[in-house]
């Protein structure tokens, strides 16, 4: 369709598309290059000027007084500490659950692949999976926010239907080696899905880094504190100090503009920063759920 | 290998009337690799799948933490009695329902939308960019979201705010307003995941027959005309996957993103019943009465899916079950 003649209209047409897209890249990418402008800007600057991208004076003030105690550090190192940890959680039980799936042949697999189906529609609820928790003694510690989400069941899904792709023979050819299922996974299957490995590895990242809610409600000790749970406290709660889980209602003066966009800045930099190297992978691997529909 | 051969020897030797019992035996050993790596999997969605499930019972309890699951004594419908004849029922159905309105009307056609006008654009590179940038907002997460939104919104120097002053005259208090409540949600939601949402449709699009194009190109259709005819007939399984997985979140639509946007002020037209159930269960601590709230809104959400999935099916698609 490119060799033919285009029609005024149509050029018409592109032009306002190519203008259009264009307007919605800026929309959804400007309040964050606002956010990361303030941060290094001072707060009269922020509040004199309605609109900048480039501060007049560059101050890393609010860096200086963000890292000055322990506090937002020790948040960094859990998230860090619960992204990590949380991610392999899931990759082990995603993906050898995933495999055992993906051999049509082992018995009760049908059955196992509805009750997985199901529970994408119905759930116990907040308040049932927390007592579940609550009685597993996983209450404020890290196991809390890793296990209970050990699985999403769409990507386990699309990552047993990945697994159907890789070629029988393939498979049986091993087998015949003197391979048993395991080493199949370890030797055979593992190596040819990095590509997968590597779109899921960042979705459960992602969704760790970002999850405030589990953290929320499972670690009470302010201490044990990811950066999301921190940063809502901060920006959302107007708590004032970094003194973290301190609610001090004489002391209601929020913390200085500049000081919660570095935080926000902290908070989005480590997983932003992983995008680029995994976005050749990740556009593949959704593709792999997509096309089965 | 080896060692399963050997079991299998001492499962007894299959005859004409070979039992079922004695072939599951041997079915079990030959895959006893294949169940061990079913195993953690399995415990995972029995522990913090199905025992939760089983924990809805605690809505026809009076559940005493002291005495545990089984100690609490039966109180039959009563805790959904006492939510009936709260006055907070209504307002939260109304609530629930209008968000998940909104999402279906402005939310669920956006990146169908922008997956189409992204598919017209024949510069490779520029589709390229204009992908990259617009994935981003995805990988933010809900608290930085709600975060930059006040700060942007805030009557007390927001940008957005100062925009506003200076084309009306005054300001308007986005943040606890309940008539901004709804079209706040709704953007940061189209914000965060439009350009996210665009990947399964855009790979819908590419899977499209080029020569059907050309053949309609022939016949003398313009690009809308294409549209019409070719491209959205095309994606329209996919739009309909999508619809029915999106009805499964109905109900619990935006949980996170109300409870981070909620204030006091604008509380009448944020809660739902996912804020209200995390209110009363975990801060109050009234488990039974939110569990009976909880169960209520998931068979809701059972009924919404399964309407959907019908309905798709009676109009003659493929549907997920």
């Amino acid at each position: 369709m490119n060799t033919r003649h285009m029609s005024v209209g149509e050029k018409c047409f592109d032009i306002a598309n190519y203008l259009f897209l264009a307007i919605v890249a800026l929309v959804m990418i400007l309040p964050v290059m606002y956010i990361v402008a303030g941060s290094f800007a001072s707060d009269l600057e922020i509040g004199s000027r309605s609109f900048f991208l480039i501060p007049k004076d560059i101050t890393f003030d609010a860096y200086k007084f963000v890292f000055k105690d322990n506090t937002l550090p020790r948040s960094l190192v859990v998230s860090v500490f619960i992204t990590v940890g949380g991610t392999l959680v899931n990759l082990f039980f995603t993906f050898t659950m995933a495999y055992a799936l993906s051999r049509k042949q082992m018995i009760g697999r049908n059955i196992v692949l509805n009750m997985i189906i199901f529970t994408m529609v119905f759930s116990g609820g907040i308040i049932p999976t927390y007592l579940v928790v609550k009685s597993l003694g996983l209450l404020n510690t890290y196991w809390a926010v890793m296990l209970p989400v050990a699985i999403n069941a769409f990507n386990l899904i699309v990552v047993k239907s990945f697994f159907q792709e890789i070629p029988n023979e393939l498979i049986e050819s091993a087998r015949i080696d003197g391979c048993n299922d395991i080493g199949v996974l370890w030797r055979i299957v593992l190596p040819l899905s990095k590509p997968v490995i590597a779109t899921f590895a960042l979705f459960y990242a992602v969704a760790h880094w970002n999850d405030f809610f589990n953290a929320l409600i499972y670690l009470s000790d302010a201490k044990k504190w990811p950066m999301q749970v921190l940063l809502r406290q901060i920006v959302l709660m107007a708590t004032g100090a970094l003194e973290m889980g301190t609610y001090d209602p004489t002391y209601v003066k929020p913390p200085d503009q500049s000081i919660k966009m570095a935080i926000i800045v902290v908070g989005t930099l480590p997983i932003l920063m992983v995008y680029p190297f995994i976005q050749k992978y990740f556009a593949k691997g959704v593709l792999i759920g997509a096309v089965k529909g | 290998m080896k060692t399963s051969e050997a079991e299998q020897h001492i499962v007894p030797v299959p005859t004409a009337v070979t039992s079922k019992r004695s072939t599951l035996i041997a079915k079990v050993v030959r895959d006893k690799y294949l169940l061990l790596l079913l195993l953690p999997g399995l415990a995972y969605f029995l522990l913090f799948k199905y025992v939760p499930m089983w924990g809805v019972l605690l809505a026809f309890k009076n559940y005493q933490p002291y005495v545990g699951f089984l100690g609490s004594e039966w109180v039959g419908l009563a805790n959904f009695k006492q939510f009936f004849q709260d006055p907070v029922f209504f307002q939260l159905i109304r609530n629930t329902l209008l968000l998940g309105l909104y999402d279906m009307v402005f939310f669920f056609p956006a990146p169908i939308i922008l997956a189409i006008l992204l598919n017209e654009v024949r510069k490779s590179f520029y589709k390229r960019f204009i992908q990259s940038l617009i994935y981003i907002p995805h990988f933010i997460s809900m608290v930085i979201v709600a975060s930059i939104s006040y700060l942007l919104l805030t009557t007390e120097g927001g940008v957005i705010n100062e925009w506003v002053l200076k084309l009306f005259g005054h300001k308007i208090d986005f943040l606890t307003s309940e008539n901004w409540f709804r079209p706040m949600i709704i953007t940061q939601s189209i914000w965060k995941e439009m350009g996210w949402g665009t990947i399964i449709f855009l790979a819908a699009l590419a899977g499209v027959d080029q020569e059907q194009y050309e053949a309609a190109i022939v016949d003398g259709a313009n690009r809308f005309r294409q549209l019409w005819h070719i491209t959205l007939p095309a994606i329209q399984g996919t739009i309909i996957v999508v619809l029915i997985l999106r009805m499964g979140h109905f109900m619990d639509r935006g949980f996170e993103q109300v409870l981070l946007m909620i204030n006091p002020l604008n509380r009448p037209v944020a809660e739902v019943f996912d804020t209200y159930v995390y209110t009363a269960g975990i801060i109050q601590g009234a488990f039974s009465y939110s569990a009976a709230v909880g169960l209520f809104k998931a068979i809701i959400s059972v009924i919404l899916v399964f309407t959907t999935n019908y309905l798709a099916k009676k109009a003659g698609h493929s549907g997920i079950f």
